[in-house]
């Protein structure tokens, strides 16, 4: 593993056994998150993203789902690499929250109601770190301040409810970050945001960022979030990472048919001027129960021909630090 | 400002303990149990009269100034009766309480957080419900023999799956909100979440059903005393001291109507502070000061 990158998964594959047969969620994902970097990873409902995180926490709902293939190396701070694909219960349990930590979409329900906000920031403190409950609740004062909770000392002692979506957000980050984690994965994390507020947890997280030397692996489906924060990303499809690459060169040259269909459904100044309704990728995202045979965009891919659905195309160089999984890359 | 914590810490404790006396019910009824309690614990004292003393020629008297409660068929006292009554009544009730809690809590846990077990323990219920209440107290009080620690272990074990079905399916709604994968990401141990996270949201449905048992347990007592496998008929307890008065409830109410209401007012006081204890314990239906 290359001595700057912090996580690095290679070839995952997380399936979910079930009656109605092998959802294929997650099918071969490849992607390195470097130190001190966002690495956004964009995709629609049901591409696996969540379940790539989850893969990572070691969350994945038992017995159903299952990691079938591949790795997920991480260098903890002593810099010693776990593959946590492998890793015992025990290894997972103390990298989570502490060498990587998580926030997710629902501010409104991922704090536990019956306790005070300081109480569940001490909690995680006191769980990986020990040491008496008076310095655990003087660090989660310190991290509410950090998250810029004006009248941190008061609110410490407020519950959830009391609280606005905004600020629960903030508490959660808060949180993911008391024990000072390497690794942030945020799953969707201003999807149930005002757009105000949005642009504040965004500006937030860019600035921990900086003081906090932290990585980010921020998952979303929304295309205006990653221009705001990501410094690459990686463009899923039915499970596979179909194109990363540097932010710019993303937008500027996007080379997935996907991707660039993804980037032609959003609004522009002269499809407003133009009066023109927004176009929309035709056809659904395939089932992953029951994939199509070799790239599984070519279904609804405009360049698509015969020699798409012969076999499974590899993630190809379209330019240095920026691959696309398309056998026509060389003719787009 | 200089430790926020210790004082954040007690005012917590000491604000639940204020908001439950501020209401009014609650404040009446935390008097009216302390009152049963205190009546129990110091029963020779407050009691006129032996409770175990037969008196041929006083038998059936109306309540009157020299028997505030009335006599019983044999001349009891019913007051001093009532009085002592309280202590094994309010005892067994309290103890299948917690029995009940301490087994209902465990198996309903095991059963909603562990889909493994559940199968398991959930056909132990099943099965164990299938039961009439009574039957299976007595065959439980006949094959541990008749003693008041049996009859408690016996209702404890009887009511054990009313508290453990209520809370394996809370349990089941509550495994599956964010805030307990929320604090698995946060590497909190699974012993932790089901004891800390998962229990704590479990206190308003088990003290409603827990109050329910005390009720039950104090009737089912008397039930298994009247059919001869409770304590002996001669220890006065509210639940016998009824039973007992039964043929008389024409002629002597008296001796079935105080006991009633010694029941009457323990569950329902209990409820009611079961109650106020749920509201004030759950930070959102607390008022704001």
């Amino acid at each position: 593993m290359n001595p700057n990158v912090v996580l690095s998964v290679q070839g995952l594959k997380t399936w979910f056994h079930s009656r109605d047969g092998v959802a294929k969620s997650v099918d071969g994902v490849t992607f390195e998150l470097a130190k001190g970097e966002t690495l956004a990873i964009v995709g629609e409902s049901g591409s696996g993203k969540s379940v790539t995180s989850l893969s990572i926490m070691g969350l994945l709902p038992k017995p159903a789902g299952r990691i079938e293939a591949g790795s997920i190396h991480f260098r903890d701070r002593a810099g010693i690499e776990h593959d946590l694909a492998h890793a015992s219960a025990a290894t997972l349990r103390r990298i989570r929250g502490a060498e990587i930590a998580m926030i997710f979409q629902e501010p409104m329900t991922s704090l536990n109601p019956l306790y005070t906000v300081g109480d569940q920031i001490a909690e995680a403190v006191l769980q990986h770190e020990g040491g008496s409950r008076a310095a655990a609740m003087a660090r989660a004062r310190e991290m509410l301040e950090r998250v810029e909770i004006p009248a941190a000392a008061k609110r410490i002692g407020e519950y959830p409810h009391q609280m606005s979506g905004g600020m629960r957000q903030r508490v959660m980050i808060a949180l993911a970050l008391a024990c000072n984690p390497s690794v942030l994965i945020a799953d969707e994390p201003t999807t149930a945001l005002d757009v105000t507020v949005q642009a504040q947890i965004l500006d937030l997280l860019r600035r921990l960022q900086e003081e906090l030397h932290m990585s980010i692996l921020f998952i979303t489906h929304n295309l205006g979030v990653v221009a705001e924060i990501a410094h690459r990303v990686a463009v899923m499809y039915a499970g596979r990472v179909v194109e990363d690459a540097d932010v710019y060169d993303l937008f500027e040259r996007p080379t997935h048919p996907y991707t660039r269909g993804l980037l032609s459904c959003l609004p522009t100044d002269a499809l407003l001027a133009s009066g023109e309704r927004l176009r929309a990728i035709p056809g659904n995202v395939p089932s992953v129960l029951a994939l199509p045979a070799g790239c599984t965009f070519a279904p609804r891919c405009p360049l698509a021909d015969a020699d798409c659905t012969r076999a499974v195309p590899e993630l190809l160089p379209v330019r240095p630090q920026h691959r696309a999984r398309c056998i026509k890359v060389a003719t787009i | 400002m200089s430790s926020p914590v210790t004082v954040q810490a007690g005012t917590d404790r000491w604000q639940v303990l204020r908001l439950l006396v501020s209401r009014k019910t609650v404040l009446i009824s935390l008097i009216v149990l302390v009152v049963l309690i205190a009546a129990a614990l110091l029963a020779p004292m407050i009691s006129p009269y032996d409770p175990y003393k037969l008196s041929i020629m006083n038998r059936l008297k109306a309540p009157s100034g020299a028997h505030w409660f009335g006599t019983d068929d044999f001349g009891r006292d019913v007051f001093s009766r009532v009085v002592y009554g309280g202590r094994l009544s309010l005892t067994v009730g309290f103890a299948v309480v917690i029995l009940s809690s301490v087994l209902g809590i465990a198996l309903g846990l095991l059963a909603g957080f562990f889909r493994g077990a559940d199968k398991f323990v959930s056909r132990l219920i099943d099965a164990m419900m299938a039961f009439p209440d009574i039957l299976l107290a007595i065959s439980l009080v006949a094959a541990l023999g008749p003693s008041v620690i049996n009859v408690v272990i016996a209702l404890g074990i009887v009511y054990t799956p009313r508290l453990a079905r209520i809370v394996r399916a809370s349990t089941l709604v509550i495994r599956e909100l964010p805030f307990v994968e929320a604090a698995r990401a946060l590497g909190v141990s699974t012993w932790r979440i089901v004891t800390v996270h998962v229990l704590r949201n479990l206190v308003s449905p088990i003290l409603v059903q827990g109050t329910f048992i005390f009720a039950y347990a104090i009737l089912a007592e008397a039930g298994l005393s009247f059919l001869g496998v409770g304590v002996s008929p001669d220890i006065p307890t509210w639940g016998t001291m009824i039973n007992a008065g039964q043929q008389y409830m024409g002629s002597a109410d008296w001796i079935m109507i105080f006991p009633g209401i010694a029941i009457v007012l323990s569950v329902l006081s209990l409820q009611l502070v079961g109650d106020g204890l749920r509201d004030v314990l759950d930070p959102r239906l607390r008022k704001e000061l």
